[in-house]
């Protein structure tokens, strides 16, 4: 099979970024917007097409690594080489469909969503540098070429955060998101140096490949009683954790909701916030060889974020809050699978943590833009300030719905199956995470279904003007992400997408199953009981368990300890007398030097006249005196 | 004739140094460009007459003391011309020879 056209999968998302972006302001800004939705359907079908045909030429039993491309970029020396390139394989392919498909989703519902708002073509600019960066991304062929992509969409991500930048929070929020990913990522980075010094490689192939040397022979240097890869590893998975927003990393994602709602269905719901865990797939051969114990903390830290931000989650009043939990929860599934996994045929974690990913893109993407739809009809964040609203915008709530379903882990639904691999995963590796997990589960559904009865159920406000069913602009995608909500789960992930490319065996436990529909819907039911109907049941609870709720309503303070470590600690102690020393000692020596220098030179600078007899003089005596000097001194 | 009987070197070498100094002075002390370019003229033909003194009574049989008087002569023919060329222009430029006026390159 010939994949170069895979090249224009690149290609024509920058290409409409820099046409829109440099002759935007020259057409009518709709035009702009179909312009973006309509290469991006072009786009999705390109990507449709190659997963088609890679997904449908299996070599015997197994699915193969293609290059597809690939561009030699920088060459410093013999081993140090740059490429950039194109890389298939099933995590690739199956990432790029997710990607296409949301971002195709979400640009049709912004013509709606955004219509008529200020700076309409700069967001749909944005939204195809996002949709280059991301699919530049998952399909690097090498990790300095992924390093790259990822602070591109680090890049993408600050802007559309800040799109709204008149607000100071929309600008705080975005240089939050920025600085403590970034902050991530300079781990990430001494990973990715510590690695190749001691790989010889960037190359993902040959980096994971099971004869090769990074696997065979890992260095035996060990520092700070960690050997070096398990060091490399740790710091490559806080990049990860970083952009995937796991504790204590995570307090840039709920403050990320500032952005426009489409965005935050995109980026910090289905695609980038899960670049993490792609990460950690991507690399998975060497987790697994070479430094278990990096998995282990991998699981531990996912299955802490799960439970932590699922607990929040049940607290915050501001939907999109609620929602960036609960994707925080769902990303720590993610993590504690993988975590979990064993290579080859113990890989069930691996193709669990991917299949998640797959069904939580969709029905998150599509809890985000049924949020943005509620956003839009009634111009509030606050689920206070909504209820009853099932009767006046049938098409959101039924696909809301829906989703709340799927997430919650209700059978036949896609997040069923994927939340039940997982749970068997854990299972056969560890109890503790199982049993937090089995819990996390029944949490989810709980806050999910108080958001659903607090948004459509329990009493009406009395709303401004009647709240009205979105434009078919945006119902339209909210129909197709609940199809793909619904049906996605019976993808045959397990044939398609494992550690090492082969078939996949896997049985269907009930033992697993029916805890976890069971804890399901008790979650829902006590949501029932609670919300569906406007009571004081909720108050007395929280009255109740004070401590606890007003923790979870703050967010645990973690946000409070980043400020006091920032500002208290490292402001007073490190940077203060840092920025003192700065300014008084080395400034000052440059300043002594520079002021005596102006200062002398006042002095003489009279000697200067002009005049050039003067000069003569001057010159004339020298001579003299020199003259006498040599004379005397001889 | 016999010169060494008549003058001795001293006389010469006081000779062509009161000369010097008198020239310098004129540099030095006179602001009118002509009368600096006469000073300088002065200078250079108070080295002229050390060379030719020295010639004549240390090496008597070797004619270098003279040919460098002539050189000096030549070339002092020719930095008179450009240093009139240059006082024509800085007059046509300023109006006036006194080198007080010519300060355009000062601080």
């Amino acid at each position: 099979m010939n994949y170069s056209y895979t090249l224009l999968i690149l290609l024509l998302p920058i290409l409409i970024f820099l046409f829109i972006g440099l002759m935007g302001d020259k057409m009518k800004p709709q035009l702009s917007g179909l312009l973006g939705t309509s290469g991006l359907l072009v786009l999705t079908l390109l990507s449709y097409f190659t997963a088609f045909n890679y997904f449908g030429h299996r070599v015997g039993e197994s699915f193969k690594a293609i290059e597809a491309f690939q561009l030699l970029w920088l060459q410093f020396t013999d081993s140090l080489i740059i490429h950039i390139g194109i890389l298939l394989d099933p995590l690739s392919v199956m990432m790029l469909v997710v990607i296409t498909t949301v971002s195709l989703m979400v640009h049709i519902y912004s013509l709606g969503y955004m219509k008529g708002e200020k700076g309409f073509t700069r967001y749909y600019a944005f939204l195809s540098l996002f949709t280059f960066s991301m699919l530049g991304l998952v399909l690097a062929t090498n990790i300095f070429q992924m390093y790259i992509f990822w602070e591109l969409v680090g890049v993408s991500s600050y802007l559309l955060i800040g799109f709204y930048y008149e607000r100071p929070s929309a600008v705080a929020a975005a240089k939050k998101a920025f600085i403590v990913t970034r902050f991530a990522d300079l781990g990430f980075l001494l990973g990715i140096l510590i690695l190749s010094f001691y790989t010889n490689t960037f190359d993902f192939i040959k980096l994971t490949d099971l004869n090769g040397l990074a696997i065979t022979q890992p260095t035996t240097a060990v520092f700070m009683g960690l050997s070096v890869t398990t060091w490399a590893m740790l710091l490559i998975f806080m990049g990860g954790a970083g952009k995937s927003a796991m504790f204590p990393l995570h307090i840039w994602l709920p403050d990320a909701m500032e952005g426009p709602t489409p965005v935050s269905a995109l980026i910090h719901a289905a695609t980038m916030v899960v670049a993490g865990v792609y990460l950690v797939a991507r690399l998975f051969p060497l987790y697994s060889y070479t430094s278990p114990d990096s998995l282990e903390v991998i699981a531990y830290i996912g299955s802490f974020t799960s439970l932590f931000a699922a607990v929040i989650a049940c607290t915050q009043l501001d939907i999109k809050r609620v929602l960036a939990f609960s994707t925080l929860s769902q990303i720590g599934y993610m993590m504690v699978a993988l975590g979990v996994s064993g290579y080859g045929n113990e890989g069930l974690g691996y193709m669990a943590s991917l299949f998640h990913l797959f069904t939580h893109a969709f029905f998150k993407a599509l809890l985000f833009l049924g949020a943005g739809s509620v956003i839009h009809a009634v111009h509030s964040n606050l689920m206070t300030e909504m209820g009853g609203l099932k009767k006046y915008m049938p098409i959101t709530h039924i696909t809301f719905l829906i989703a709340c379903l799927t997430i919650a882990g209700i059978p036949p639904l896609s997040g069923f199956f994927s939340k039940d691999e997982i749970l068997v995963a854990a299972f056969e590796h560890n109890k503790i995470i199982f049993a937090v997990q089995w819990l996390v589960a029944g949490i989810t559904a709980f806050y999910m279904f108080r958001l659903y009865f607090n948004i459509f159920w329990n009493h009406t406000p009395e709303y401004h003007h009647a709240p009205h069913e979105s434009p078919a602009t945006m119902t339209i995608p909210l129909i197709f992400l609940a199809a793909a909500s619904i049906f996605s789960g019976f993808v045959p992930f397990h044939d398609l997408i494992t550690s090492d490319g082969n078939p996949l065996h896997t049985e269907f436990h009930w033992m697993i199953a029916g805890p976890s529909i069971l804890i399901a819907v008790v979650g829902i039911s006590v949501a029932y009981v609670l919300y569906a109907k406007k009571n004081s049941k909720p108050e007395s609870i929280a009255t109740n368990l004070k401590g606890l709720y007003t923790m979870a309503f703050h967010k645990f303070y973690i946000d409070e300890v980043y400020l006091f470590i920032t500002h208290k600690v490292i402001f007073n102690f490190i940077s203060r007398p840092v920025a003192w020393f700065d300014r008084h000692i080395v400034d000052g020596t440059m300043n002594l030097i520079g002021n005596s220098t102006v200062y002398f030179s006042g002095a003489i600078k009279k000697m200067q006249s002009g005049q050039m007899q003067w000069y003569i003089w001057y010159f004339t005596s020298g001579v003299l005196l020199l003259v006498f000097l040599v004379m005397y001194l001889n | 004739m016999n010169l060494q009987a008549e003058i001795p070197l001293d006389y010469m070498i006081v000779l062509s140094t009161i000369v010097f100094f008198v020239g310098l002075m004129g540099v030095l002390i006179r602001r009118n460009l002509i009368t600096m370019l006469m000073g300088i003229e002065l200078m250079l033909n108070a080295v002229n007459i050390n060379f030719v003194a020295f010639n004549h009574y240390l090496f008597p049989n070797r004619l270098e003391g003279h040919f460098f008087a002539l050189i000096v002569m030549a070339i002092a023919a020719a930095e008179a011309a450009i240093a009139i060329a240059l006082i024509i222009n800085i007059y046509r430029q300023f109006n006036t020879v006194s080198v007080d006026d010519v300060d355009e390159l000062k601080f």
